[in-house]
């Protein structure tokens, strides 16, 4: 490790303090410093990092440049709306507030590359300056002439500058199509279990020893590894459950060191959390929360989703009823199910070859409104006529997004919808309406 | 001190090697004019002589070079500018214009810089005044004015040329070949392209005016002469402050070249491509790894570079998903291969990966629809799978038609290296069923 803090031109004490601050990232670290150079040399023009998230791109870059004192810019592409916020930050932070406002109401690359040119004959470059875009792959929606430009920036500028891309999606995926100058490719690879356990192991509860905090990562790690690899996601699990684990420490039911017992207590906890609180279901207050009160089952609180039911009119559940049925029944069947003399209905006969599969794994099927009125009229079964509330029905669940209209090409004259609602939501809304859905779908016969 | 002592003088190490690195990433960043240019003389003579026939006899003409990317387009028309300039009569004489495609992305801009560049009567300090027609009106008129004999010639440089062409009505490309058509102020125009086929990109009036040269640098390199210049490029020049070290470097750098593994790895990278500038990453990478306590550039480091340049993007991504989303792109996997690459949606993922947790005892792999739900959504934010083409109609994801962006043997490969794959997934994705 010592030896990869070795690097000419920068302060050593000031790479003691950045490796420091990196752990599990030395390799990467060295490889980026001596691809850097000694601050006044020259740098390759445009360096490519990519990797999952939280893998340490950002933080790394962070740390390099705030430590050893770099001059850099850090934007982030999803700040940058427009590219005048990009040229701004950019020139803002090389060459002071006076040069960002030379820049025209509109600018263009053009007029970037002018001002930048003219500000650096004034006071050019003593130390390579770096820009640091993150989420890179932002870039590809903008203009089309961006992200070559930044990347062949150097040439353009006749500065000593570097452009470093930050993403999570690889090169290959970034290649415009006439091509342009390929960017130096540097990997950021993810942290493995043992790198993980070392870095959530450093924040620990100062009341606690280290080994019954890395006790707990373990156990935390050994739940969520297969699910999770992002290390914030965890760290954030990590927070937010570790106060539960403590609970029969506190109690005094079981020592440290007992940890059979303490994960015997946890694991049934931590296995509801990625039911809830991963999937934010239930926000990280309503999780502490619950926590505390002793009495009340974690998870008994309901989450986000949960919150689906709905009260809709009488008419309306029988819409929604008759376009579930038209969305996964083929239209074919409609016969056997909804007229009154029909014969057995046997699944084999209607079998087509290319039915094989069902309804509920392909999606709904879009249905003329013709084909709902008609299963409509078939499952309610007292008379209904046709009146302008049953048709500002239909159209009031569009706009709710119980049903989506699919060709939007013709408002009036026949149009077209599917049905955007689950199984479970159908279920529930038919129980309170005395309708066994399940009867009638031809995927459940 | 005198010029021999000063060769002579020994430098300390930290200072030799510093200075190594300065030269070489500035050769490698392409910060600097080679001295002599390899492979290319003859189209050197031809742009050289044409440009001074408009420098000097102020004749118009206009001329294409056309070459892949890092072909050396760039060097080459620096090359010829600077030799140009040496000429006393070319200095004080002749006018440039540079543009870039890139950067002047319509006429309206390209022509502010025209006029920028040319300090015309209508720039005051860095502002151009007028609207574009005033502009173009102007320096039409500008350029009119002028004829052989009086006027200073200007020269054009085009880089990019093809994004021009995308302009509207391709104006000022008309402009530009017009003028050096008739009897007006002698210009050249220089177009630096790396597309084979843009006289196809031109409008016929502008085309028609255009006088077809066209000087390709198409790399006719051999493996030889690629070698040739690995070691060119790697080697001091005589000017070094240190004789001695500068002589110890040059001589490590020609027994790298002639190790065996170190051809070996050169020829794969010739294999994929001749292009300079894919070397200069290659080399790039060698350099950073020289320092003070590692003098020279040893085969090691050259195989270790190499491995970093062709190491593949897409199995180092895969190399750190979960096991739940490797299981979902196994699954993936299988359901492209029964349905011959149709495209699929969730429901049929999770359906057969439940298949197989059915045809398996243990059930530690049993979660609920929504977490795998957030991998099938991380798995698409990575881009391995994204929207087949087509409306997207329904609002959930659950039913959204996807394709998977990776071939069958990146799968099995990144099986293979994946840390801690349970035997059970492996075999799965090894079953040949369907």
């Amino acid at each position: 490790m010592t030896a990869l803090l070795k690097h000419p031109g920068y302060d050593e004490e000031r790479l003691q303090r950045v490796a420091e601050q990196l752990p599990c990232r030395e390799v990467q670290v060295g490889m980026l410093l001596s691809l850097m150079g000694q601050p006044q040399q020259y740098s390759y023009p445009s360096v490519f990092i990519y990797g999952h998230r939280a893998s340490g791109k950002s933080h790394v870059m962070h740390v390099l440049m705030k430590e050893l004192e770099l001059p850099h810019a850090t934007v982030s592409c999803v700040e940058c709306v427009s590219v005048v916020l990009l040229f701004e930050q950019v020139l803002l932070s090389f060459f002071g507030c006076d040069a960002a406002s030379l820049l025209p109401r509109s600018p263009s690359l053009s007029d970037f590359v002018r001002i930048y040119r003219q500000q650096c004959s004034q006071s050019p470059a003593k130390q390579t300056r770096y820009i640091v875009m993150e989420k890179a792959e932002l870039l590809r929606d903008t203009d089309a002439s961006l992200l070559p430009a930044l990347l062949r920036l150097q040439e353009l500028v006749e500065d000593n500058v570097t452009v470093i891309l930050l993403s999570e999606i690889i090169w290959d995926k970034f290649r415009p199509n006439t091509g342009c100058f390929e960017p130096l490719l540097l990997h950021f690879p993810d942290y493995s279990k043992g790198e993980l356990q070392q870095i959530l192991s450093q924040n620990r509860h100062s009341s606690y020893s280290a080994e019954f905090y890395s006790t707990y990562i373990n156990i935390l790690l050994g739940v969520f590894y297969s699910v999770c690899r992002d290390l914030r996601e965890l760290r954030h699990l990590a927070a937010l459950n570790f106060s539960k684990f403590c609970e029969p420490l506190v109690e005094g039911k079981v020592k440290e060191t007992d940890t059979h017992k303490l994960w015997k207590h946890i694991e049934p906890h931590l296995k509801k959390a990625m039911q809830t609180v991963y999937l934010r279901e239930v926000s990280s207050l309503q999780w502490e929360q619950m926590q505390q009160m002793e009495e009340k089952e974690a998870g008994a609180l309901r989450g986000l989703s949960a919150h689906t039911h709905v009260e809709l009119p009488y008419y309306s559940k029988f819409l929604l009823i008759a376009a579930y049925l038209a969305s996964y029944n083929p239209a074919r069947t409609d016969k056997r199910f909804f007229l009154k003399h029909h014969g057995k209905i046997r699944k084999t006969n209607f079998l087509k070859k290319n039915e094989k599969t069902s309804n509920h794994l392909l999606g709904p099927k879009p249905f003329p409104l013709d084909r709902l009125l008609a299963i409509f009229y078939s499952v309610v079964d007292s008379r209904v006529a046709p009146t302008a509330s049953i048709f500002s029905q239909i159209s009031s669940l569009v706009t709710l997004q119980l049903l989506a209209q699919v060709s939007h090409d013709d408002q009036l004259d026949a149009p077209k919808y599917k049905c955007a609602v689950s199984l479970e939501f159908i279920c529930a809304i038919s129980r309170t309406v005395n309708f066994d859905i399940v009867k009638y779908l031809y995927d459940f016969l | 001190m005198s010029k021999r002592k000063a060769k002579d003088a020994h430098l300390p190490i930290g200072e030799c090697i510093t200075q190594v690195q300065q030269i070489l990433r500035e050769r490698f960043c392409e910060r600097q004019l080679p001295d002599r240019l390899d492979g290319v003389e003859a189209q050197y003579k031809h742009l050289l002589e044409l440009l001074r026939r408009t420098a000097v006899h102020g004749e118009s003409n206009s001329v294409l070079i056309v070459g892949p990317r890092g072909g050396g387009k760039t060097t080459l028309l620096q090359c010829v500018l600077r030799d140009l300039q040496e000429e006393e009569e070319v200095e004080k004489n002749l006018l440039q214009v540079h543009l870039n495609g890139l950067l002047q992305t319509d006429d309206r801009i390209a022509l502010k810089e025209i006029t920028r560049q040319l300090q015309l009567e209508n720039v005051v300090g860095d502002k151009v005044f007028g609207s574009f027609a005033e502009n173009l009106a102007f320096l039409l008129e500008a350029l009119k004015k002028g004829d052989r004999s009086t006027s200073c010639p200007v020269l054009f440089v085009l880089d990019e040329f093809d994004l021009f062409a995308h302009h509207k009505n391709q104006t000022l490309l008309y402009t530009l070949f017009d003028v050096s058509q008739s009897a007006q102020a002698p210009i050249a125009v220089v177009g630096l392209t790396c597309r084979l086929d843009v006289l196809e990109l031109l409008e016929k009036r502008v085309k028609s005016r255009f006088s077809h040269r066209q000087i390709h640098l198409l790399s006719g390199l051999n493996f030889a002469q690629f070698l040739e210049r690995v070691q060119m490029q790697l080697s001091l020049p005589d000017s070094f402050p240190d004789n001695k070290f500068a002589q110890e470097w040059n001589a490590s750098v020609k027994t790298l070249c002639e190790d065996k593994s170190v051809e070996e790895v050169l020829q794969r990278h010739f294999n994929s491509s001749k292009n300079i500038r894919s070397l200069h990453v290659l080399l790039m990478l060698c350099l950073s790894r020289v320092s003070v306590a590692k003098p020279a550039i040893k085969p090691a480091d050259l195989l270790e570079a190499s491995r970093m340049c062709f190491a593949d993007s897409t199995a180092n991504m895969l190399h750190g998903l979960s096991i739940l989303e490797l299981c979902l792109v196994i699954a993936m996997k299988h359901l492209n291969d029964i349905y011959e690459g149709e495209p699929f949606n969730l429901q049929m993922v999770h359906n057969e990966f439940k298949k197989f947790l059915q045809r398996k005892s243990s059930s530690i792999y049993n979660f609920e629809q929504p977490v795998i739900m957030k991998a099938f959504e991380h798995l698409q934010q990575l881009e391995l799978i994204r929207p087949s083409t087509g409306p997207r109609s329904n609002p959930s994801g659950k039913y959204q038609l996807v394709r998977l962006t990776l071939d069958h043997s990146q799968i099995m490969e990144a099986l293979q290296k994946y840390p801690q794959c349970p035997t059970d997934v492996k075999q799965w994705a090894m079953s040949a069923f369907g």
